[in-house]
């Protein structure tokens, strides 16, 4: 009802702005509780979490990398970053969107189960893909698939018809292109 | 260079280095040692409440009416617990706080000992930042950092949990001036080119409007001055949010008085009507704008913040400037006074005309009694009979609270101490408590509600054995009469749960917990009471029994726009009923 929309305090939900989808890299102090307040963040204030991938990249200074692909309004994204970067623990917030062409990347673990045909066609379907066979029994591969999120879901989608037992997934790790670091 | 010290040792000497006078607590098992500290020195004076919420509030009042960080010590467990409400309160009203929350030794940590909780867990969303100390070696510097996190930027609640072992254990402290962040180093100068541009876009402006808040009573008394010097040479009204109060003086002509869903009629048109705002420290809080999408539909708006999440949260800023409001309002001046703005002295001329208009309507009038004491009246006497003396406010929230706002005029920045943000019940005793510490020769008052002031009642005992003469001003109807006010615009006058059948004598009560209670019930009595209580030299509560169904107007209802308010004239019981449709009900 767009009456009871045009009531509301809130920011105008009536004004229609597109949701985009960003990658965020957030370098972070790898302090205890570091990423419970990122996500904390995320769930308080109702902001989305696409894919979230974190570890420490620089051992010596104690620094975290936490990628987040992140969805929204260009106005809640803005939010999003000015939030981030107002907690104590962070460094910086970079938009890799923002950024021009970004490597994004993600590794998936993959276990299909079969015999006869379609384990055949798995395994032939696999080196296409560029999986990696790192455990396998005569009823069962373990696949290890790194590539773009898509190619991994294309990759998925095929061996849910051909035993899919299991899915393991880092999320996505990303960088912006040339030689310049954050 | 370093001392070797035990952790509780080092609580102790951070917080003198750090020029700490006063820590708000309540011991247990937890903080044992630190408190065993406590008791060995003099250069930290402790403050013992009767509630851990109580003493929160109590830091907050002394924060906001110093400009100092407010010092918190309290036990694990339900200790910690307790302090959240005035930790989120702190939160959403940028005050500085730090508290420190014992924890069960490391070794116990996850184990559900007695009194553990996950403090750091539980108060992650409700401060600015918190820590949780497993080692000795890193106390220090933590609990140095607290106080640099907790007053720099936008100011904030900090919590350090310290187990009891890293408490008992023996490491080198360090002084402050040895502690530099990595991270946390917020802007506080403004962009210049954001400030010329702010600066065109003033001298450009046909009605023009300054909208201010809490954030230039925390920048510190410059501020406030800078303000004032800009406001007057630039001739532009002035409007500020509830925590703004006393940053411009409220007597003076370019005043409009307080904005927001009961501010004053001419605040809230001059609002809706200008072409330029120029935001100073306030971050466009649904109480303030009303409805988002007839929220000044004409205005270029220009929004100083030191928090860059602030700006474009709400509502679009023409242009942003991330700074201190003092440097920003510093270098604004700077740039009016070089540039020499020729503005459109007509248009002004037409703008306060039109401001003097809105102004005649006399959005706050009342209508007094000869026979029962009008909750506005008591006000206008409490601030008529204070307003020479070396005064503080405090209040609790609600009606009273508005009214508070609306009818006590504040000369000067940190003299008014509300719960705005987080609408805290409870607030004003503790918050007196903690401004009185500060201020112990000056008048504390905490106009208050009879409902509110059931919640931190306890503080009482606290008021008594510092012999602080706090004076607590109860205009009771009651009711909670907010709730109820709310009940007749929603809710059909079906008053649910909002009536209190069984409140205390108030009087008796005063006694009981060693002070003095009054009772004033006709206007004509007011004065006296009211001397009678500055008079006393001792805590006071005074139960003032106030017309019961007396509600705050001017009112912008829920979901409604700024040239949308209900006035106190035209209330019958039809308007108040229809005022809210059923889009606005949803609303809180």
């Amino acid at each position: 009802m767009p009456q009871t929309q045009k009531q509301s305090h809130y920011p105008d939900p009536g004004i229609k702005q597109d949701v985009v989808s960003r990658t965020l890299s957030v370098l972070v102090d790898n302090e205890p509780g570091v990423l419970a307040r990122v996500i904390g963040l995320f769930s308080g204030r109702g902001y989305n979490i696409d894919s979230l991938t974190v570890t420490e990249t620089e051992h010596e200074k104690h620094v975290s990398r936490i990628t987040i692909m992140t969805r929204g309004t260009p106005a809640v994204i803005e939010q999003i970053k000015h939030q981030l970067e107002r907690m104590v623990p962070v460094h910086r917030v970079a938009d890799l969107t923002l950024l021009g062409e970004t490597l994004e990347c993600e590794l998936a673990l993959i276990k299909v189960a079969g015999k006869g045909e379609k384990r055949i066609e798995s395994l032939r379907l696999a080196e296409i893909y560029g999986a990696k066979v790192i455990d396998a029994s005569t009823e069962h591969f373990v696949f290890q698939v790194t590539g773009g999120s898509p190619e991994i879901e294309r990759f998925i989608k095929i061996m849910t018809e051909l035993g899919l037992v299991e899915v393991s997934r880092t999320g996505i790790a990303a960088m912006a292109r040339g030689a310049k670091g954050l | 260079m370093a001392r070797t010290m035990t952790g509780a040792e080092m609580v102790i000497k951070a917080m003198a280095d750090q020029g700490v006078e006063f820590v708000f607590g309540y011991p247990g098992g937890a903080v044992l040692p630190i408190y065993d500290e406590l008791a060995q020195q003099e250069k930290v004076k402790h403050v013992l409440v009767r509630q851990e919420g109580g003493a929160v509030h109590a830091a907050e009042g002394y924060a906001r009416s110093t400009g100092k960080v407010g010092v918190v010590l309290v036990t694990s467990g339900p200790g910690a617990t307790n302090a959240v409400t005035g930790l989120t309160d702190a939160l959403m009203d940028s005050i500085p706080i730090v508290c420190f929350t014992g924890q069960v030794p490391t070794h116990l940590i996850g184990s559900d000992a007695f009194q553990e909780c996950d403090t750091v867990g539980i108060t992650r969303s409700c401060t600015k930042h918190n820590y949780l100390v497993k080692s000795v070696d890193d106390l220090a510097r933590v609990l140095h950092e607290a106080f640099y996190v907790a007053r720099t930027g936008r100011p904030g609640p900090v919590v350090v949990d310290i187990p009891k072992d890293v408490q008992f254990a023996s490491g080198p402290y360090v002084g402050p001036s040895n502690i530099k962040h990595k991270t946390y180093t917020p802007r506080v100068k403004p962009e210049m080119a954001h400030v010329r541009e702010a600066v065109e876009l003033l001298a450009h402006a046909k009605r023009p409007i300054f909208y201010t808040g809490g954030g230039v009573i925390n920048s510190g008394p410059k501020a406030s001055q800078l303000l004032r010097e800009f406001v007057r040479l630039t001739g532009f009204p002035i409007t500020s949010t509830l925590m703004g109060l006393g940053a411009y003086p409220a007597s003076d002509k370019q005043w409009l008085g307080m904005l927001g869903m009961h501010g004053t009629y001419e605040a809230n048109m001059a609002m809706h009507d200008c072409d330029v705002m120029l935001c100073v420290g306030a971050r466009f809080d649904d109480r303030i704008t009303g409805r988002l999408d007839a929220f000044s539909p004409g205005s270029k708006r220009i929004h100083i913040d030191i928090d860059p999440s602030s700006v474009n949260k709400n509502t679009r800023a023409d242009v942003g400037i991330i700074g201190d409001c003092g440097y920003v309002l510093e270098e604004m001046l700077k740039v009016w006074r070089e540039t020499v703005p020729q503005v459109d002295r007509n248009a002004h001329k037409g703008w306060w005309k039109q401001i003097e208009a809105w102004r005649g309507r006399r959005s706050l009038a009342y209508k007094n009694s000869p026979d029962y004491i009008m909750p506005q009246y008591a006000i206008e006497r409490l601030y008529e009979k204070t307003k020479d003396r070396d005064v503080y406010i405090t209040t609790e929230v609600g009606q009273h609270q508005m009214w508070a706002a609306q009818f006590f005029k504040f000369e000067e920045p940190n003299r008014w101490m509300t719960s705005g943000g987080l609408g805290t019940m409870g607030y004003g005793l503790p918050a007196a408590v903690g401004t009185q510490i500060a201020h112990p020769k000056s008048l504390v008052i905490d106009i208050a509600g009879d409902a509110s002031i059931l919640m931190n009642i306890q503080e009482m005992s606290t008021a008594v054995q510092y012999r602080l003469p706090v004076k607590v001003f109860i205009l009771n109807n009651q009711y909670m009469g907010m709730v109820r006010q709310w009940q007749q615009l929603l809710h059909g006058n079906r008053y649910s749960e909002s009536y209190t059948e069984a409140l205390p004598d108030f009087v008796k009560l005063a006694d009981a917990y060693g002070g003095k209670g009054l009772r004033c019930e006709k206007p004509g009595d007011l004065d006296a009471t009211i001397d009678e209580m500055i008079a006393y030299n001792g805590p006071v509560i005074v139960d003032c029994r106030v017309s019961a169904l007396a509600n705050c107007f001017p009112m912008i209802p829920s979901g409604k726009a700024h040239n949308e308010m209900i006035m106190g004239e035209d209330v019958s019981d039809e308007t108040v009923a229809t005022a809210i449709d059923k889009a606005g009900k949803s609303l809180v």
